[in-house]
């Protein structure tokens, strides 16, 4: 499979993800939005890695060469779900003060 | 088309179309409920990319915890499906423009890109996606970041009853 076919898919999921961030005004669903983007980049490192891999295997066969993005994606996963549960506190938070989750309501930094 | 070919498109469609509704649903639980069908598809992919680790770690790292949580918090909250504030026509038109115009900018610099002409990924084989090599990896080479990892989550533990607490 050509490494050009993964890099548009997760292009496109992430562009989803962006639009997703600008269009949105529920702040919960802006949080996903930026889960999708973070897990179409994951994607495309585990991508990256196996192209890599598969040509560093035709050199030297029983390399374990690219195993590092995936490391990579792991950790990225682990920072994803501190960020995650902190965020998420944040909103309930702000949902508690404000009675709304509507990021239209968070300009008080503003003045 | 070689099986492989048709689970790629099957499931990047399947990925492209639940992602599109995460966005378009008016409830919010229903867009928790497509996004965990792209993480689904997201783990497929990694299974066809002989990546096993990262698929279960995705199905019970996202799919389990994390928007189990999402599910929580909307549910606790009892919010009333957001007629009240939608966004400007033009605040919208805007940002798919722009999001678009993102998409394509890269695209077609990706279709240009001389290095990456040629490059084949390699599915269902090699091994390093296997538990094996990624956990001798994790704790030699990776062991401290991984320590690391774990203050981190303490902080975001208690960062978390703390914000949460008032």
């Amino acid at each position: 499979m050509p490494i050009q076919y993964y890099i548009y898919l997760c292009l496109a999921l992430f562009s989803i993800g962006v639009i997703g961030v600008l269009t949105r005004r529920n702040a919960i669903i802006v949080f996903m939005c930026i889960e999708l983007m973070l897990n179409a980049v994951n994607l495309l490192l585990v991508a990256f890695s196996k192209m890599y891999h598969g040509a560093a295997l035709q050199l030297t066969p029983g390399t374990t060469a690219g195993i590092d993005a995936q490391i990579f994606v792991f950790f990225i996963m682990v920072v994803a779900a501190a960020e995650v549960s902190v965020g998420l506190a944040i909103i309930v938070m702000m949902f508690r003060n404000t009675h709304s989750v509507d990021i239209n309501f968070l300009n008080r930094l503003k003045n | 088309m070689s099986t492989l070919e048709i689970l790629f498109y099957a499931l990047s469609a399947f990925a492209i179309i639940s992602a599109v509704m995460v966005l378009v649903s008016k409830n919010p639980i229903h867009s928790v409920l497509w996004l965990i069908l792209v993480f689904f598809a997201i783990s497929g992919h990694y299974i066809l990319l002989n990546a096993q680790f990262l698929a279960i770690v995705n199905i019970i790292v996202y799919a389990g915890a994390i928007m189990v949580l999402f599910l929580f918090v909307i549910m606790l909250m009892n919010i009333k499906q957001e007629n009240e504030f939608k966004k400007h026509l033009l605040v919208k038109f805007i940002g798919v423009l722009s999001g678009g115009s993102f998409l394509v900018l890269l695209v077609s610099l990706v279709k240009q890109t001389v290095q990456l002409q040629g490059q084949k990924v390699l599915l269902k084989e090699g091994n390093i996606g296997l538990i094996h090599p990624l956990g001798k990896a994790l704790f030699t080479d990776y062991v401290v970041p991984f320590e690391i990892s774990s203050v981190l989550f303490l902080s975001a533990m208690v960062g978390a009853v703390i914000i949460g607490k008032k």
